[in-house]
């Protein structure tokens, strides 16, 4: 999977957790990872995505890929790569499992009082 | 290897909600003398500080693959960070009273993006086994949605066994395990309103990302991925597939049950 700054170079991606690592294709050490929070992934012309962060939103890391196909399924995996993305599901489903049940799922695991499970309005 | 150091700082002192926050001691590298550091634990980060008003953290422990330990060390209130493999290096840190120390542990153990993907999955399994029964049961009845007919109680039992998971779940494997003997995971019925958008407002739960491998060998600032002990996986793999066949057993017995 190419990265492209102005000059094209081919990289190996991996998106681990919520860090996406890039190497040369040939080396087993990554050169660099983005941290996926607080980031928009956008979808570009034809087999290219970039992600930009929310706090330098000009700056884009552009992604050239094979195929569109290929694209498409990078920008949904990175999409939903972040930690926060993760927690804001899970709390979305304790509300459904809640409504349907009238029970907290996550009081059977004995964690439903931790912090990082409420809504951030709950939260600290 | 570089890190887009900016968006994580920016990560670190954005106004979103920390889930835990204070001072901690942190002994330095060469086993030297404690320091004192603001740290702010948001998601799997462990951010620390020079002060709570600093703009910058000094540093950031990434919490994946490890475990958190106490430690029988002469300073009290210690607890360890600690990770596998080679070139890592274990993080021993002090609070300052018992409830604190015990306040950190707890939270840092669960952390892990590991820990909340494994939780995620078990609510989004939930749910498609609520709506698959909700939906596929009583013909002429409509059953109320109320609350759920208590599952059986051996089910139950076996689900409490979850919380006792350690910090380090094996990643590849261990999801393997769920989504292999489950078969093929369905799509959860389109849930709309859902609180997981993300910028571009895709309402979908999510599904699998791409399998991935973890990368060894990282900075020890971005944290270790650990090389997972096969007695510690071992033991998972057996709790795992035991608890997942009387899921299976449970299951297939409610799909053969009276129909009205």
């Amino acid at each position: 999977l190419p990265r492209v700054p102005a000059v094209l170079k081919k990289r190996l991606v991996k998106l681990v957790v919520n860090f996406l690592f890039y190497f040369r294709t040939d080396e087993a050490e990554p050169i660099g990872a983005l941290l996926l929070e607080h980031c928009k992934i956008t979808k570009e012309e034809e087999n290219v995505f970039s992600i930009s962060f929310i706090e330098e939103p000009e700056r884009k890391y552009c992604f050239e890929c094979a195929t569109e196909e290929q694209c498409q399924e990078w920008v949904e995996a990175l999409r939903r790569a972040s930690y926060e993305f993760l927690r804001r599901s899970l709390i979305f489903y304790r509300n459904e499992i809640q409504k349907m049940t009238g029970k907290d799922p996550l009081e059977q695991y004995g964690i439903s009082e931790e912090a990082r499970f409420q809504l951030a309005t709950q939260r600290q | 290897m570089k890190l887009n150091e900016r968006s994580l700082a920016f990560y670190a002192t954005c106004d979103s909600p920390a889930d835990n926050a204070g001072f901690l001691y942190k002994r330095g590298e060469r086993h030297t003398a404690y320091h004192r550091r603001w740290f702010v634990l948001k998601g799997n980060m462990l951010f620390y500080f020079e002060e709570p008003d600093s703009r910058e953290p000094v540093g950031v422990i990434v919490l994946e693959g490890c475990n958190v330990e106490l430690c029988d060390s002469a300073e009290g209130f210690a607890f360890a960070i600690r990770f596998g493999g080679a070139k890592s290096r274990t993080y021993v840190l002090a609070a300052e009273s018992q409830a604190a120390m015990e306040s950190w542990v707890k939270s840092l153990s669960r952390a892990s993006f590991d820990y909340m993907r494994l939780v995620v999955r078990e609510l989004e399994k939930q749910l498609q086994e609520m709506s698959r029964g909700l939906a596929g049961g009583c013909g002429g009845s409509r059953e109320p949605p109320g609350p759920w007919k208590p599952k059986p109680s051996g089910l139950e039992q076996s689900r409490e066994r979850l919380p006792a998971l350690p910090a380090i779940v094996p990643k590849e494997n261990g999801c393997a395990v769920w989504n292999n003997v489950l078969g093929a995971r369905d799509r959860l019925p389109d849930t709309s309103g859902c609180g997981g958008h993300d910028e571009e407002g895709n309402p979908r739960p999510p599904p699998l990302p791409p399998r991935r491998r973890v990368s060894s060998g990282e900075a020890a600032s971005a944290g270790a991925a650990v090389a997972e002990s096969p007695s510690t996986f071992c033991r998972l793999h057996e709790q795992y597939s035991r608890e997942v066949a009387r899921l299976r057993q449970d299951w297939q017995q409610r799909r053969r049950g009276p129909r009205p």
